[in-house]
């Protein structure tokens, strides 16, 4: 039996250059980033990328005291992109909704903030908060966003990573497949600059930017790039079985065409240029289609000297010289790495390309690494082109999670 | 302390955790609970706020205590006072 055609009707995001679509498009085809100094405990001013959403658009301000970042971004989202599909959400059978989110991690802000708590009593653990455990389950984003939609489908996150964003939605399409919910609501999101560790972490690691001007920090493919600028943010999607879109007169983003996810098996650290062509290939196929027939390849590099050279690497061994019609960009350029929430955000950016026609460029490239001069890299300005009909969207993530997503222009 | 002060303090409580609560007509005889929206999550903050800033314990047993701001002000302005004549 042929599956279901699955297709993305609501997007809903928060990014830390835009919290919507049309403006999150609009600053990546201005070549507007959104990158800036913020206070991070125990370490002081850092680089990073910070949404600007407002919280009470969808939450009273008890919700947002009592709930996590994750989860406010979570509800923003959701809301947004519930909005945004047309749906009748009074009448929506709520049994049928499906959350899925993927996350990078959870629970690390909380517990950050708890342990400096009682440090400021002496250690004390009774005044450790009563909401610590609600608040650090792996589900916390997603489950408050089932309470405050008041979904009582399936709400979980799926744990991935950096590829955990395309991750949200590829399960999303699974659990659509089979029957076990009627809408998704599925993406990535992450609360990652709330915590010291992951900066603390990466700067060990030799893996985290700097830059006198912020806005030039998370520069991918650059010689001069030099790290990682952590970010958080959000994007979630509404998908459907194209029946139940057509029959209520939706409107449709994109068309899911395959996907692939794989592990390298290597090391916990190191991305692995193999792994990542086998998984960008079986992809390609998953979809019925050639490298050839890819028009927009959107990488996950994060900009460590290394990974990126890696990623390229598979992309080369991938599309080689014979694909004149693939354009490859990156959106971290702007937005730092979302973590959870980057494979979801930035296929959000890329979508419009469909109706424009436009690729979004790499910004911040001043100085090309000749190991990541690939063909048909769209650099610093955006390129119009003849034709978009498919976007490839990577994101990988570490012990070497490996995802490719592809989504096509819809055609009835 | 006063009963009247000691009421300040549990109202400046709520006023944190339970930021959208209009709490400018509330009657200090009736149960808070009936007048606002506080689930038992919301009374563990007051006790944990309690500790926190001004060192004094509630045990589990005398929660009910807490119930509305008379009985607050009724079973803590002799803990506060207690408090103070120690320091």
């Amino acid at each position: 039996m042929k599956p279901s055609r699955i297709v993305i009707t609501g997007i809903g995001l928060t990014a830390p250059n835009g919290d919507s679509l049309a403006q999150f498009r609009q600053n990546l085809l201005n070549g507007v980033a959104g990158i800036e100094r913020m206070e991070i405990r125990y370490m002081g001013s850092q680089l990073a990328g910070v949404c600007h959403y407002d919280p009470l658009r969808y939450q009273t301000k008890k919700e947002v005291r009592v709930g996590t970042r994750a989860g406010s971004i979570s509800i923003y989202c959701a809301r947004e992109a519930v909005k945004d599909s047309g749906l009748d959400w009074a009448a929506q059978a709520k049994d049928r909704v499906g959350i899925y989110i993927g996350c990078t991690e959870h629970g690390n802000v909380e517990t950050e903030n708890e342990i400096y708590n009682i440090s400021q009593f002496a250690y004390d653990t009774k005044y450790w908060s009563h909401y610590h455990n609600p608040r650090t389950v792996a589900n916390n984003p997603a489950g408050e966003a089932s309470l405050n939609l008041g979904v009582t489908g399936p709400a979980y996150t799926i744990g991935a990573a950096c590829a955990a964003g395309n991750l949200g939605l590829i399960h999303a399409t699974q659990m659509l497949r089979l029957g076990e919910v009627d809408l998704a609501i599925c993406g990535g999101i992450s609360e990652s600059i709330r915590t010291f560790g992951i900066f603390a972490g990466f700067k060990s690691q030799n893996a985290l930017a700097t830059h006198a001007d912020p806005l030039k920090a998370s520069r991918p493919f650059d010689k001069a790039r030099n790290g990682i600028v952590v970010s958080e943010g959000g994007c979630l999607y509404t998908l459907e079985r194209l029946e139940d879109a057509q029959a209520r007169g939706a409107k449709i983003y994109a068309e899911i065409a395959g996907y692939h996810v794989n592990s390298d098996a290597s090391d916990y650290v190191l991305p692995n240029p193999v792994r990542q062509a086998e998984c960008i290939r079986a992809a390609v196929r998953h979809a019925g289609l050639t490298p050839r027939d890819i028009h927009i390849v959107n990488t996950h590099a994060t900009a460590t000297p290394l990974g990126d050279i890696q990623e390229c690497e598979a992309i080369r061994a991938v599309f080689g010289e014979g694909c004149p019609d693939t354009h490859i960009n990156n959106t971290k350029s702007y937005i730092g790495h979302c973590m959870g929430a980057a494979g979801a955000l930035e296929l959000a950016g890329n979508l419009p390309s469909f109706t424009d026609l436009t690729v979004h460029p790499t910004i911040n490239v001043d100085d090309l690494d000749p190991a990541c001069a690939l063909p048909g890299l769209v650099l610093n300005h955006p390129r119009k082109v003849a034709k978009v009909d498919t976007i490839l969207n990577n994101s990988f993530g570490m012990l070497g999670i490996n995802s490719t997503l592809i989504v096509k222009r819809f055609l009835p | 302390m006063t009963k009247d002060e000691c009421k300040k303090v549990v109202v400046d409580i709520i006023a944190d955790i339970a930021p959208d609560e209009d709490l400018s007509n509330l009657k200090p005889e009736v149960r808070l609970r009936d007048q606002l929206q506080l689930d038992s999550m919301d009374f563990l903050d007051i006790v944990m706020e309690l500790r926190k800033r001004h060192g004094i314990e509630v045990p589990e047993a005398d929660y009910i205590q807490l119930a509305s701001l008379d009985s607050c002000a009724e079973y803590l302005t002799p803990k506060f006072n207690a408090l103070a004549a120690k320091r």
